[in-house]
């Protein structure tokens, strides 16, 4: 087995005394698609930084694969989209090595075309950002990171605050991506919509709560101990199916049959 | 000879006419970054520390140049450090920071009991003593930021727009942070004699926010910028002349005609641009 691309081994991090990551170590393998789960505060985006070395835990050991490239798309809430900045600049500056002039070589604007092509933006990079849609806008900062060769993509909530279709468009970009190579690690509050499809699921609440595929972590006890409520998970086309306090099991139930 | 061309008659005007036109450019440039750093209010208070640090090095017997600018420098090495912390506001650290260099530079001249024309003309920006080393200092200082933004155009955009991201790309934020300070911290220093320190964060501000309203492009913007700078500081100093008023107000008040122009203009159309953004 190949050497990981990142590997944390008891990893702790807190701000101002009080702690976010506690003794976390795991260990993301080369072609790994990797979601994080766990209720808001528990440590999701600080893992992030830490696997993409923007953080530096105040204890324990973070190690990369000496030919690892790590890409990382921030929250799009974060993002200052009244920024002047178009399509082609975004994906560009992250460039910041081998060239000293401002302007983009013809090699580089060929790549660039190449990458926003395979994305499927092909035809925007002279449209400034704000002007897309969720989507694109998405792509746009995946782009970014594809342009670095980055062997390791990281995205904070990329479909938080998108809408149904949206949330499907960027998760099929992100399997083909996957199944070209690429490993990529996820955080997420969605547990049906996108947790759930993936190969590998980590529950974290500070401490990895629970570590493996959805069916064998997408369990009461376990998302009880994540996220301190109780939780009714049913299976459905043989994956976890979660719901909340307040829906019956069987009107859920009753729901997906009507779908299927 | 014509009304219009007479000022031009004059050494004096020219050296001014030169100098502001420069000092225009130069802050039109940094001033991009300024703006959307969101440091508009670091340019004002470096402004005014750094007269705090000319008037103790005149004091002292030190070249004024060489001691307001390791002080310019001091103070936004400080400013940047106290609001990495992030333990007070950016805004308070700015302000504790620079107001009380600024009081240093006023209690300084109240026990001098003097206030010489050179302070009055870093306070309120005077070209008419501009003499042909200031234009070579204040055309250095303007390569020299030229120089970094060509060659550390990349760096500082993504430091810019997305300094965490950056961070995780193997850009040292601190470092690209630390050099944009210095530059900044230059400019003022080199174009506050003829600016005024007092006037001198609008002429970093109302460029770039005029070059905003007319493009979504940062490459663009930066053209733009730099381009109205050195218009407005052009522009500006001819009406100093012909209207008998301070230059760095002068400056300042063309760059606000511009504004109300260019917003009169394009105000309804970038609003509506920006409005179907989200199609």
């Amino acid at each position: 087995m190949s050497a990981p691309l990142v590997s944390l081994d008891h990893v702790t991090h807190a701000y101002s005394g009080e702690p976010v990551l506690d003794a976390v170590s795991l260990q993301v393998a080369r072609g790994e698609f990797l979601g994080v789960v766990g209720p808001s505060g528990s440590g999701k985006s600080t893992l992030l930084r830490v696997l993409a070395g923007a953080l530096a835990p105040l204890a324990g050991t973070v190690s990369r694969s000496g030919t690892s490239r790590i890409g990382y798309v921030p929250q799009v809430e974060t993002v200052n989209w009244d920024f002047p900045v178009t399509v082609a600049e975004v994906v560009t500056m992250s460039r910041t090595t081998g060239r000293w002039l401002p302007w983009s070589s013809k090699s580089e604007r060929a790549e660039v075309t190449k990458v926003l092509d395979r994305l499927g933006i092909g035809g925007l990079s002279g449209r400034h950002i704000r002007e897309l849609s969720g989507g694109q806008q998405q792509r746009v900062f995946i782009a970014r990171a594809l342009l670095r060769q980055a062997s390791l993509l990281l995205l904070d909530e990329p479909t938080s605050g998108v809408d149904v279709r949206t949330r499907h468009d960027v998760l099929h970009l992100l399997d083909d991506l996957h199944a070209g190579g690429l490993a990529i690690v996820l955080t997420t509050h969605d547990l049906n919509g996108i947790a759930a499809h993936l190969p590998r699921l980590v529950c974290l609440n500070k401490q990895v709560i629970a570590d493996g595929a959805p069916h064998e972590v997408i369990t009461p006890d376990v998302l009880e101990r994540t996220y301190g409520a109780r939780m009714e998970v049913i299976s459905h086309a043989g994956m976890p199916v979660v719901f909340e306090g307040g829906a019956h099991h069987e009107d859920v139930a009753a729901d997906l049959a009507s779908r299927s | 000879m014509s009304t219009w061309l007479e000022p031009f008659a004059f050494e004096f005007f020219r050296n001014g006419l030169i100098v502001a036109t420069i000092a225009g450019a130069l802050c039109g440039l940094i001033g991009v970054y300024v703006v959307l750093r969101g440091m508009s209010y670091i340019g004002h208070g470096l402004s005014h520390s750094i007269f705090g640090g000319a008037v103790a090095s005149s004091v002292m017997g030190i070249n004024v140049l060489a001691g307001a600018a390791v002080w310019g420098f001091a103070s936004a090495l400080l400013i940047n450090g106290v609001t990495r912390r992030r333990a007070i506001g950016g805004d308070a650290a700015i302000g504790v920071i620079t107001t009380a260099a600024f009081a240093v530079g006023v209690a300084l001249i109240s026990v001098r009991r003097s206030f010489s024309r050179d302070f009055d003309a870093l306070l309120f920006g005077n070209v008419l003593g501009v003499e042909r080393a200031d234009i070579v200092v204040v055309a250095l200082v303007a390569v020299g930021a030229a120089a970094v933004v060509f060659f550390g155009y990349r760096q500082l955009l993504f430091t810019t727009f997305d300094p965490e991201v950056a961070e995780t790309s193997g850009l040292s934020t601190a470092r690209v942070d630390a050099l944009f300070s210095l530059v900044l911290a230059m400019s003022i220093i080199a174009t506050m004699r003829i600016l005024g320190v007092t006037l001198i964060a609008a002429t970093l501000v109302l460029p770039p926010v005029v070059a905003r309203m007319l493009t979504n492009s940062f490459s663009r913007m930066l053209v733009l910028s730099t381009s109205i700078g050195a218009l407005c500081g052009f522009l500006g100093m001819y009406a100093s002349f012909q209207l008998d008023i301070a230059s760095g107000a002068s400056i300042v008040l063309t760059g606000a005609v511009l504004f109300v122009l260019v917003f009169s203009v394009t105000g309804a159309q970038a609003r509506r641009r920006l409005g179907h953004a989200h199609l």
